[in-house]
């Protein structure tokens, strides 16, 4: 039995080694998402393009302007015409336009309410939002700060003793908010995931592929020493992956690892456990590795997008929210973040595990069930 | 001969799949040290009766015993004792040519001393000790399916099923093949074969004619020749259709076959009716290249077996 198992894995290994396709998949997803997620990737938005006309003119309006020059979130372009405007938005070269009408400073003197245009290219939602609310800080910033020196002059009594509400920003687990710290751990899951799933399914589609699936099972060889021979390398191949990417994760973009290496290996196990049942199942239904080539992305897609790993559950309409208790990939997202940046252990996670424990067990089950079938 | 004598018994084996009964009662028996050939066409049901053989598809009724294994009560225990080895065999072509044979051996359990000098025999009678660390993938389709068969011989099995073997293979690697085959059989293996080449089924011992998974004719090669009554006369043409329909009334022809370049047709005397044939079609204003007597391909045999076993049932 050993030594039947023992050449299986053999084998699986030097086909990793030597298949172009194996190699790919084996090395491109950790380097590409490594750094993809380490550096490109960010949930912070900086250098907005601001085009600002100013039909004011006055020492006010430049002011306010000046402010706006002075934040690291825009980048001001100054016009003279509004008329510009439209074609600068149009060719992406501005994301937002700031419009002070003249008597800015006039209606501010009185005392009366003064208008700050803004328009927005909101076809990335996101970026609109984030932008206007920069806008909106810089704008009330500078209204405060104008009142309170109006007040000063007027009555200089009341300056200094208004009511005020001073937020005192507290952020814990992630001191700079940094998206590193949010990302790199996360990938991890992503990358889990794409490998031993992809790897899984290629390696027994491949098989059936190229006719010694068949050639196998007419050997003395039991079913169970297959599909050990056939999971237990890319069970290991997960293991390393996890440990070279938490590894850069450390000592190349220093992301604190809180939590215990063990707490992380015994969720990681159970995720590739589950992982292995997914890409045993798609190698039941693929007949060829391009069909399985599909069908794992057809998987990794959602598997991704319903995992919480970039954009958060809680904002998913109800029903979406309730399926992803069916993705394995939530619970690891949750383990991987809790262990690295809350340092969370079993007492906290041990949900998250039970959870991908069970779907384990459901998936290799049905996988190895169907896989007996497909071999008839 | 006493019931050890044979190596391969098939009673009545049955297996039907959704659309098509693939096997349909099937009997025979293989003595040891005999090389029996299965013969059809496509969808005939030889490669279902070698994977059940083979142990790898269980039938739906009957019963079959290889090596002394009933193959429905434990294919497993017969699998050491059985080589399957089909029209491709699985070979990994990332690994060299000594290392696929290593995989096998080690999945038959073969000792490490027992393998060196198994596969070093086997190598030398294939011609290939020269490509022992060559990659699998980079030999050629003769030299694969010579490595396959070295593969599928190491653990030196009593039983050989070999699904049409050499299709599609070179004259020299067929040459090698049969060598080897035929060694084996001196040694008392026993061979299950199936063909498309008449010449390899002159090569059995005995043949079994198969039509929609029943058999037909089950003989020494030849007799089955002996069956055709007459000779083969081909009809090189574009539009075969037209003359058959032309000379489907005449006296003397006993078989009628669309094939790839024309007609081929079974006569009882060539000599006077080729002659006959060439003029009617010229008559009839119908162009022909060549109206010739061929040697019988197996096909040619296999159509007159299909149609006296028709003229027999009524």
């Amino acid at each position: 039995m050993l030594g039947r198992l023992r050449q299986m894995l053999i084998k699986e290994f030097l086909h990793v080694i030597r298949d172009k396709r194996a190699r790919f998949f084996l090395f491109a997803p950790p380097v590409i998402q490594t750094l993809v997620f380490g550096y490109a990737a960010t949930l912070e938005i900086k250098h907005v393009p601001v085009a600002i006309v100013d039909y004011d003119n006055s020492q006010v309006s430049r002011d306010l302007v000046s402010r706006f020059q002075a934040s690291r979130y825009f980048e001001v372009r100054r016009l003279s015409d509004r008329r510009e405007i439209p074609e600068l938005i149009d060719r992406d070269e501005a994301t937002m336009a700031l419009q002070i009408n003249s008597g800015f400073a006039r209606d501010l003197g009185k005392g009366e309410t003064a208008h700050l245009q803004v328009v927005v290219d909101a076809s990335n939602s996101n970026t609109a939002l984030v932008g206007l609310g920069y806008v909106n800080q810089v704008a009330q910033g500078f209204a405060r700060e104008y009142r309170l020196k109006t007040l000063a002059r007027q009555a200089p009594a009341l300056a200094g003793g208004l009511p005020e509400i001073v937020v005192e920003r507290r952020p814990w687990y992630n001191p700079d908010m940094s998206s590193q710290w949010f990302f790199v751990p996360g990938v991890i899951g992503n990358l889990v995931l794409v490998i031993v799933v992809t790897l899984t399914a290629f390696a027994v589609v491949r098989e059936r592929e190229i006719g010694t699936l068949e050639q196998i099972m007419v050997t003395p060889i039991r079913r169970v020493e297959f599909i050990l021979g056939k999971t237990i390398p890319f069970f290991l191949i997960g293991l390393l992956d996890t440990a070279l990417i938490s590894a850069a994760g450390t000592l190349w973009f220093h992301v604190p690892l809180n939590g215990s290496f063990l707490v992380l290996g015994a969720g990681t196990v159970f995720f590739i456990l589950c992982m292995l049942g997914v890409g045993l199942f798609i190698s039941t239904v693929s007949a060829t590795q391009q069909q399985a080539m599909v069908t794992s992305f057809f998987f990794i897609m959602p598997a991704v997008i319903f995992s919480g790993f970039g954009s958060p559950i809680s904002s998913m309409p109800d029903i979406l929210q309730r399926l992803t208790y069916l993705n394995p990939l939530r619970y690891y997202e949750v383990v991987l973040r809790s262990v690295y940046l809350k340092g969370g252990g079993f007492d906290l996670l041990w949900p998250q595990m039970a959870a991908m424990a069970a779907i384990a067990l459901i998936m290799l089950t049905v996988s190895v069930l169907r896989f007996q079938k497909s071999l008839e | 001969m006493g019931a050890d004598d044979f190596t391969i018994e098939l009673d009545g084996l049955t297996k039907s799949f959704p659309d098509v009964r693939a096997v349909d009662r099937l009997s025979f028996k293989v003595a040891r040290g005999e090389i029996f050939g299965l013969v059809g066409p496509d969808g005939a049901g030889k490669t279902t009766t070698m994977r059940m053989l083979a142990g790898v598809l269980a039938p739906d009724a009957g019963s079959a015993r290889v090596a002394g294994y009933d193959m429905t009560r434990d294919p497993e225990g017969a699998k050491q004792h059985i080589s399957y080895m089909p029209q491709r065999f699985g070979l990994y072509e990332e690994l060299t040519v000594d290392e696929n044979i290593r995989f096998y051996a080690d999945l038959f359990g073969v000792a490490r001393a027992e393998r060196e000098t198994r596969a070093a025999e086997l190598l030398q009678a294939a011609g290939m000790v020269e490509f022992r660390s060559r990659l699998a993938g980079k030999l050629s389709g003769g030299m694969k399916q010579k490595l396959g068969l070295v593969c599928a011989l190491v653990h030196t099995p009593e039983v050989i099923l070999l699904d049409e073997p050499t299709n599609g293979v070179d004259p020299v690697s067929r040459r090698d093949f049969w060598r080897i085959l035929y060694t084996l059989l001196d040694q008392g293996v026993t061979i299950l074969t199936s063909t498309a080449y008449l010449d390899e089924a002159e090569r059995c011992h005995r043949v079994a004619l198969l039509h929609e998974g029943r058999m037909l004719f089950c003989d020494t090669p030849e007799n089955l020749k002996g069956n055709l009554d007459g000779a083969v006369v081909s009809v090189v043409c574009a539009e075969p259709r037209p003359v058959k329909e032309l000379i489907s009334g005449m006296e003397g022809i006993s078989t009628m076959m669309i094939v790839g370049d024309g007609l081929h047709l079974v006569v009882r005397e060539p000599g006077r009716m080729i002659p006959e044939l060439r003029a009617r079609i010229a008559a009839a204003g119908l162009e022909v290249d060549s109206v010739e007597e061929v040697a019988p391909s197996i096909e040619d045999l296999f159509v007159e077996a299909v149609q006296k076993k028709k003229g027999e049932k009524p």
